[in-house]
């Protein structure tokens, strides 16, 4: 017969954390749409692009050599921004953050154990993205530790826009949404097709974006094998700043 | 302080914009006991469970739960509560057994997982996620997970709504064992069964206030209320029934083919309902005599429905 008498108690906060990282780690991990917008998509288009000549790349080396860097850029955009903003809408949607929140485990916790989720995912990424690119010929120049950057504050910088939308937004019109930005950006972000493209009225605009900030960051340091690119980081600073600010303002937990 | 209440809610109000949800409630939840928070939907009682659990901050009135203020004070009371919600709080990819051992990770010293998916019948969920459960294996779970961190107070909101009765009745012997080894139980149900198998102590709620409360056999005394029943053909012309009945006696056909006569039940009462039987030539069948339910105490409370 079991004993039911209250024993109480919060579990310490460091296995909190690791358990609700590997929780929402293994949650991605199974849902077939979020891998299809993690893996597959940015695996096919480097694939693809690397290939075949439809889009006009620039810069020095091979194709792969410009398109590497944008794949990593989109790869850090579908995770942090995408996946994270539809899986939180819809946790928001069906009572889990409610129920979490009723839970022993903080809010602090549970945005860090996101942000965990995220990084997990994105390392995933980072690996099979770069093992894919190096088979095909890819020669990445420049300092880790830069690149290591601005993967981190583009991953700040888009979590900030995916939670705000997942906080405040219904489930369904933050899945359309995020969905739409995604391909949006993707086509004009500089991702795969160079900004140098666009008129430049609208380049001028479009070198705002994060993505943008993001891609073209990587590309001067991992392409031209260029110092810290400042502007970029400073740009990718700017959103995680007011992305994370406006979501801890308006982000509703029901 | 093992004598403070578990509960104890004084003039508590709660607006949604225009519309007055609690509207100057008081309630007092003694420690060990199962309080059943009864009443129709809308009476405000997922808003005052949900304001005990820290999720509304109260437009007026105070809210004390094991002596904390649940708003300025959530963080420390939030280990100690299990709490059910009326629906949701699962990851919709999520299985049953590995959200519950997930839950019960949250907790110091939690409850055997592989025990309680036992008693509940979760083991039969195996890889089938959330959102393709069955109902009934939802609620079950929702509840599974509000007392796996052994709680000293567990707040559950509806959690037999739309379980089959062997689940209902699992439910029931689970808060009876968490009674048993002193864990605060307060249930909110629209089943006055359900409030009287259950609670030591009843509190009817409708349009935001506590209107009665008390024992279930505090609440159901004042016997003369009874009322004999029974099933008959439906259309039966019951004027010449209550023709034979005593002066204030009403009969009536609630639905077609069962019968009720309200009048104080007495042994003559029943001899002039069964004799009029046998002049109209018709066999009750079921013919019962049945004290006062909550129901009908409901019903001289407010005249609604509290099915409605």
């Amino acid at each position: 017969m079991t004993d039911y008498s209250p024993r109480p108690g919060a579990a310490p906060v460091g296995r909190m954390l690791l358990a609700q990282t590997a929780f929402e780690t293994r949650m991605l991990l199974r849902n077939g749409e979020q891998l299809l917008l993690t893996v597959v998509i940015p695996t096919v288009l480097l694939v693809l692009f690397s290939a075949v000549d439809i889009v006009a790349v620039e810069g020095p080396g091979k194709r792969v050599d410009f398109l590497a860097p944008g794949l990593l850029a989109l790869a850090v955009m579908s995770t942090a921004f995408t996946g994270q903003a539809i899986a939180t809408g819809f946790e928001r949607r069906y009572g889990v953050l409610k129920r979490l929140g009723a839970s022993p485990l903080p809010r602090w916790a549970l945005l860090t154990a996101k942000t965990g989720c995220v990084l997990v995912t994105e390392a995933l990424q980072v690996a099979l993205l770069s093992v894919i690119a190096l088979a095909l010929g890819w020669s990445p120049q420049g300092n880790p530790l830069t690149v290591t950057a601005l993967l981190v504050l583009g991953t700040a910088a888009f979590s900030g826009l995916g939670l705000l939308m997942a906080g405040t937004l219904k489930a369904e019109a933050t899945l359309a949404a995020a969905n739409l930005v995604f391909v949006l950006l993707l086509l004009a972000g500089g991702v795969v097709v160079p900004l140098s493209k666009f008129p430049a009225a609208a380049q001028s605009v479009l070198e705002l974006l994060p993505i943008a900030a993001l891609s073209d960051g990587l590309r001067s340091v991992l392409q031209d094998g260029a110092g810290v690119p400042w502007a970029d980081l400073g740009l990718l600073g700017g959103w995680a700043v007011l992305g994370l600010a406006a979501a801890a303002r308006f982000f509703r937990w029901e | 302080m093992q004598s403070e209440p578990a509960v104890q809610i004084t003039g508590l109000v709660k607006r949604y914009g225009e519309k007055t949800a609690v509207d100057g409630l008081d309630l007092r939840i003694d420690r060990g006991t199962v309080t059943a928070v009864l009443g129709p939907n809308g009476a405000g009682k997922t808003t005052t469970v949900e304001t005990c659990e820290g999720y509304r901050r109260p437009d007026a009135g105070t809210v004390r739960v094991l002596g904390l203020d649940p708003v300025a004070q959530n963080a420390e009371l939030r280990p100690r509560i299990g709490v059910m919600l009326q629906s949701g709080g699962v990851y919709a990819g999520a299985r049953a057994v590995e959200m519950l051992r997930h839950t019960a990770k949250l907790h110091a010293d939690p409850l055997d997982v592989d025990a309680l998916v036992e008693r509940l019948g979760l083991g039969s969920c195996g890889r089938t996620t959330y959102r393709r459960l069955s109902g009934g294996q939802q609620q079950r779970l929702a509840l599974a997970m509000a007392v796996v961190g052994r709680p000293e107070l567990v707040f559950l909101d509806e959690p037999t709504a739309g379980l089959d009765p062997q689940a209902r009745r699992a439910t029931w012997e689970l808060v009876r064992d968490l009674r048993r080894d002193g864990v605060t139980v307060v249930v909110t149900t629209h089943h006055m069964d359900e409030a009287e198998q259950l609670a030591d102590r009843v509190a009817i709620v409708d349009r935001g206030r506590v209107i009665a409360g008390g024992t279930p056999e505090e609440l159901c005394r004042g016997g003369a209320e009874s009322s004999v029943r029974f099933d008959g053909p439906p259309g039966l012309d019951l004027t010449t029934l209550l023709k034979e009945l005593p002066e204030g006696a009403t009969a009536a056909e609630p639905s077609p083919g069962s019968y009720r006569i309200e009048a104080p039940v007495d042994p003559q009462l029943l001899a002039a309902v069964t004799a009029w039987c046998a002049a109209t030539g018709i066999l009750p069948e079921r013919l019962a005599v049945q004290r006062r339910s909550l129901e009908d105490v409901f019903l001289d409370l407010t005249g609604r429905d509290l099915r409605s």
